[in-house]
């Protein structure tokens, strides 16, 4: 169990993202809280991604603010996200591991273990002296799982992490976060897997055309979604 | 007809020969271009990688400055440094006109700005990739830059090749700051001219045959490097 030292819960309040007077995101409030993976749904352009980016501190509001309601300092060295490109820096498998660890100013031997430790995760280890960029699609993907793992963040965003992912991967990948939800690690995820969100999720968050329509344990929004896109999208029919 | 083709086996002749006046000019040129190629260098590479990482107000305007500035042409930039190093010149008292070291300086001062610019162009590239990912790894710009010239080093190897190039290949300078004083100053370009002017075509044979075939050297090492750079970047 993790110690009462938290930045949990995440709040947002009233927040909002525009781009080039175009509103991508608007009103969402949200409460994250620790516990099960949270998963983020919704059609292609509804805003998933740009959240996520929000929420992790990467674009700036527009509007409304993004809150860290635990006690523990410091929340943007307590998170890490995976993104639905990943970007592989031009070393070896292991170097791109221990890139963020180094950064983080954990000590060589420590961090050389836990870059191990999570390549092992991730089914990489002997790939470890491999040029990253040469790996396949879904390697890379799972090494950008393993780079963000290896930190041991408090809150994890990963941005359709199985998007490449062939069955058997995928699985796997379900398994790692599953692991990582259980050793206390806040997942927040987007995915456009159904049969996913029903194996990992605690709760949903459905977007449609930048907003959030609802906010959900999992078993309520697949049982009585509460809005009619969400009714639609569940059953295949919702675009955009 | 006759006198080039005599002209070119007396040149043979020397290089084959391993004649020491030509062995001293062509190891002088090297050391001179290659430790301004190692200023320019610790200089140009973090600015350029700077550059391609921050943005300030004013950046276009450096960045406008650095452009105009490759193609600062030698004799003026000798000619600044001529004015520096001249015994009534700001730096007069250290001396080192018409020394190694002043051609070392004037040749660092011609190619920095081309390295810098390079780089910045190379690196803009990779930084438009990596932003964000290191932004979420809590990088900051001043820590971002060490990451860019690392991951850009097949690159950058191309960049120090062109401003090597450009070091070694150029007279305007090293002659106005270096005097082109036999077995002290004398270059390979400097001696080129001067003894084609003189009409020893055997010696500026010589010497641009050698010159040729560094420059290709550097070019098939350059050639080879991003072959190499390939197997990295996927
Ligand atoms: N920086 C930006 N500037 C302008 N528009 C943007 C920007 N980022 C995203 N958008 C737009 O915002 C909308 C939402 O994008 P986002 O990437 O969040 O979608 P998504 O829900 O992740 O979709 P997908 O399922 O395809 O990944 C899109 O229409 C996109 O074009
Ligand atoms: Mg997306």
């Amino acid at each position: 169990m993790r110690a009462p030292d938290t930045i949990l819960p995440l709040r947002t309040d009233g927040l909002g993202f525009t781009a080039g007077g175009v509103p991508i995101l608007a009103d969402v409030d949200l409460t994250i809280e620790a516990g099960a993976p949270t998963l983020v749904i919704g059609p292609n352009g509804a805003g998933k991604s740009v959240l996520l980016r929000l929420l992790h501190g990467l674009l700036a509001p527009s509007a409304g603010c993004v809150a860290w309601d635990g006690p523990a300092p410091n929340p943007e060295r307590r998170q890490a996200m995976v993104f639905q490109r990943p970007v592989l820096l031009r070393r070896s498998v292991l170097a791109n591991t221990l890139y963020p660890l180094r950064l983080a100013r954990i000590a060589g031997d420590e961090s050389e273990m836990r870059a191990r430790a999570a390549l092992s995760l991730v089914g990489l280890a002997a790939l470890a002296d491999r040029p990253a960029r040469r790996l396949s699609g879904g390697e890379q993907q799972r090494l950008a799982l393993a780079r963000a793992a290896a930190l041991g963040p408090e809150i994890l965003f990963l941005d359709e992490p199985c998007a490449s992912l062939d069955p058997a991967a995928t699985r796997a990948v379900e398994e790692i976060v599953a692991t990582l939800a259980g050793r206390g690690t806040k997942i927040v995820m987007t995915t456009h897997d159904l049969g996913q969100v029903r194996r990992l999720a605690g709760d949903v968050v459905f977007l449609h055309r930048g907003r959030v329509r609802e906010h959900t344990p999992a078993a309520q929004f697949f049982a009585a979604p509460a809005s009619a896109e969400a009714t639609s999208f569940l059953r295949g029919e919702l675009l955009w | 007809m006759q006198d080039l083709a005599s002209a070119f086996a007396t040149a043979l002749a020397l290089i084959a020969a391993g004649d020491r006046s030509v062995a001293q000019i062509v190891l002088l040129s090297l050391r001179v271009s290659l430790t301004a190629l190692m200023v320019a260098a610790l200089v140009g590479l973090p600015l350029g990688a700077l550059l391609a990482v921050t943005r300030f107000p004013g950046r276009r305007v450096i960045v406008v400055v650095l452009n105009a500035l490759m193609g600062l042409p030698p004799v003026v930039a000798g000619l600044l440094i001529y004015l520096l190093l001249s015994r009534s010149g700001p730096l007069g008292p250290l001396g080192l006109l018409f020394t190694p070291t002043a051609m070392v300086i004037a040749q660092a001062v011609l190619i920095t700005p081309i390295l810098a610019a390079l780089t910045r162009q190379v690196l803009e590239g990779l930084w438009d990739e990596y932003a964000e990912q290191l932004r979420s790894f809590g990088a900051s710009a001043a820590r971002a830059v060490p990451t860019l010239l690392w991951d850009g080093r097949f690159a950058l190897l191309t960049v120090l090749l062109a401003g090597f190039g450009r070091a070694s290949a150029e007279v305007g300078a090293v002659m106005i700051v270096g005097g082109n004083i036999e077995g002290f100053t004398r270059v390979m370009t400097t001696a080129i001219a001067l003894e084609t002017s003189k009409g020893d075509l055997p010696l500026a044979l010589a010497l641009g045959m050698i010159l040729m075939l560094i420059v290709v050297a550097v070019n098939v090492l350059a050639q080879g490097l991003r072959d190499a750079a390939g197997r990295w970047t996927g």
